[in-house]
């Protein structure tokens, strides 16, 4: 009796030992312990860990995937926490790179040099996504528009689908006499940042707002948390409009083709990529820092300048070599033909287009071990 | 078994119990430290750095209205429907009815409030949607369902019902093991002077639940306060606005669940203050309720 019942005291305490223990197995270096001992063979070994944007999520999933089955001895992690939780943790030292919709500002990058050695940290464009305008009428499959009308109805100053301005870019189209329902995000993300960015560049005059990763506040609007959440919403909804990742798109809704130049073009991949090969690169940054300024109101055809680049942010110096070792080659993998259709099939974005991939590789290559 | 044994094992759970205790209020206090300073940018920056930029009180305020509006939307749905289900499984269904009933019940704290959120924004909302059209066509004139009508019927009424129904089975569960604990020569007592099932209910059994009715509904109300994942799928957000059936409002717990993954820096710390907001909130109406608990006690026949 009395055993059983110091054995149940027991038992309890032990079990709070655990839970309050169990709160400290956080790894902030990223070295796993038995990882050396896992791995028999030649070639990488090791943990690489990231954290940051969870539009990467998916591709993110299939790179691990490919470049783990290739090298077994090697680890990924990546936790899509957010793009600003990715930046906060790279420049606290707690994760090896970011994943980030948005590139380091000057803000940033003077900080990386803390903990990423003189050369500070730099951006490398890894993952392009196409952000599709989803609608919902009955009984239309094909809608074109260009960038102020789009602006407008997210706006909610054109209400009505048989808008003037609608109507005189569809001609031969059925439109019905529907309400306009336009759905943003409720939730911040890249997603709303690049749309906004779009807008605020190629219809300057109807949207006088600063892109954000925020819908901007003075302008009321149905929304929706998540890519998913628009797109479930206006599929529930006739007459409603919606911008969201490409990936989340299916066949519910229908997506418009946007006026670039005196054609429409329809979101694809490759028009995606047609549109970052477009872009600039921001000026003042270091040699190998690929920042990229977008030129939404671009007029070259067959590119669609709705699209949302993701990077890797990684350090030009790291303390290990096993960590520079495994970062070089599993980034290459990231930017090769293979890693970026792993990614297209996965997350359906568009691959980086070869001329930008050879630059990213030079600044992967450029990443040393700190003296 | 010697006095000797008895005694230590005493100790020993008496020093468990202490500790048990003692680790709650480290840990609230804890909590609340921390919120404290991870707060404390947002109370002290630039009016205009805030978002909204009219300082951090214009902000938080219309969220705060938000919050307290769901809240009040689903106290005033559960708790009748509560209370129904709770008496007549206790003193009006018959025994294995109500046993089964009473699982089913249980049942429904059991399940995720993201699987409400979902059920709420692809079902729910769908189905209210034409409601809030009539609603605002023939009821206008009453502020609260003043149209337009939100197209996709993702609305304060809509999140207010989904929450009504997630604190439905707290309501109920507690309020039905009070009302089951009326002492039973109360109610015989009262059937003997000649009252009807309902009249007894009234007499005994009302009265001697009162103060566990109201911690009942208290609790659901924490909950309500604090539910995240629903409210944030449900809810189309917006600035505060009095009517129901529009798009607009938002709660504390949404506000920081949709805005937390992308906040850092000074975004974080008005985040991290509408989560102390909202702990103070949640605090003020657990000891509010312990007030009106104690005070209505001495009239409950509870001590009878």
């Amino acid at each position: 009796m009395k055993a059983s019942r110091l054995r149940v005291v027991a038992a309890m305490l032990a079990a709070g030992a655990v839970v309050l223990t169990g709160c400290g197995s956080d790894n902030p270096t990223g070295e796993t312990p038995g990882a050396d001992r896992a791995y028999q063979g030649e070639g990488l070994a090791g943990t690489l860990t990231g954290v940051g944007s969870s539009a990467q999520a998916s591709a993110m999933n299939a790179w691990k995937t490919g470049f783990m089955a290739e090298h077994p001895g090697a680890t990924i992690l990546y936790s899509p926490d957010g793009s600003g939780a990715g930046r906060g943790a790279l420049l606290a030292g707690a994760a090896d790179f970011a994943g980030s919709d948005a590139y380091l500002d000057e803000k940033e990058l003077k900080l990386s040099k803390e903990v990423c050695g003189p050369g500070g940290a730099i951006d490398i464009p890894v993952y392009i996504s196409p952000i599709s305008l989803a609608f919902n009428i009955p009984g239309v499959e094909k809608l074109k528009l260009d960038a102020k009308t789009i602006a407008l109805i997210f706006r909610n100053e054109i209400n009505n689908w048989q808008h003037e301005a609608i109507a005189s870019q569809n001609p031969g189209v059925d439109l019905p006499d529907l309400k306009i329902t336009a759905v943003n995000r409720s939730d911040d993300s890249g997603t709303t940042e690049n749309f906004t960015d779009y807008l605020s560049a190629a219809a300057p005059k109807v949207w006088p707002e600063d892109p954000g990763g925020t819908w901007p506040t003075n302008l009321q609007g149905e929304n929706a948390k998540g890519n998913s959440g628009v797109v479930k919403v206006v599929s529930n909804t006739p007459g409603a409009i919606t911008y969201a990742d490409d990936s989340a798109v299916d066949d519910s809704v229908s997506t418009v083709s946007v006026k670039v130049g005196d054609e429409y073009v329809p979101v694809t991949p490759e028009a995606a990529s047609n549109a970052v090969e477009e872009a600039t690169r921001v000026e003042g940054r270091a040699k190998h820092d690929i920042a990229l300024e977008l030129d939404r109101s671009t007029t070259k055809s067959g590119a669609y300048p709705i699209v949302l680049v993701s990077y890797h942010i990684v350090c030009t110096q790291y303390e290990s070599e096993k960590t520079v070792k495994l970062l070089k080659e599993f980034e290459s993998y990231v930017l090769s033909r293979q890693g970026q259709q792993d990614a297209q099939e996965a997350a359906s974005s568009a691959p980086i287009p070869r001329g930008l991939a050879k630059q990213a590789l030079q600044a992967v290559n450029s990443v040393e071990v700190a003296p | 078994m010697s006095k000797q044994t008895s005694r230590a094992g005493d100790r020993i759970f008496s020093t468990t119990a202490l500790m048990a205790g003692v680790l709650i209020l480290v840990v609230l206090f804890s909590v609340a430290v921390f919120l404290l300073i991870q707060a404390l940018p947002a109370f002290f920056a630039d009016p205009s750095e805030i978002t909204g930029g009219e300082g951090f009180w214009s902000y938080i305020w219309p969220i705060i209205v938000g919050t307290v509006i769901a809240a009040a939307i689903a106290l005033i749905l559960a708790t009748p429907v509560a209370l129904g289900v709770a008496l007549f499984i206790s003193h009006y269904a018959p025994r294995r009815l109500s046993q089964g009933l009473g699982y089913v019940i249980d049942l429904l704290a059991a399940i995720p409030s993201v699987i409400y959120g979902v059920w709420g924004i692809t079902f729910l909302a769908v189905q209210l949607e034409p409601m809030y059209e009539w609603l605002a066509e023939y009821a206008g004139w009453i502020p609260i369902f003043a149209g337009p009508a939100s197209a996709t019927g993702k609305t304060m009424l809509t999140a207010g019902i989904v929450l009504a129904v997630m604190i439905l089975p707290i309501i109920t569960s507690i309020s039905r093991e009070i009302f089951l604990q009326t002492p039973k020569l109360h109610e015989e007592a009262a059937l003997a002077l000649g009252a009807t099932r309902w009249e007894m209910i009234r007499m005994t059994v009302i009265p001697f639940g009162r103060p566990g009715v109201i911690s009942a509904v208290m609790l659901g109300l924490g909950r309500a306060l604090g539910e995240t994942m629903a409210v944030a799928l449900v809810l189309s957000t917006g600035p505060l606005i009095l009517s129901l059936i529009q798009t607009g409002n938002s709660t504390i717990a949404a506000e920081i669940a949709l805005n937390y993954p992308e906040a850092y820096g000074l975004r974080l710390a008005e985040l991290i203050a509408a989560g102390l907001l909202l702990f103070i909130i949640t605090l003020a109406v657990n000891m509010v309720a312990r007030w009106v608990i104690t005070r209505n006690k001495d009239f409950s026949g509870a001590n009878a």
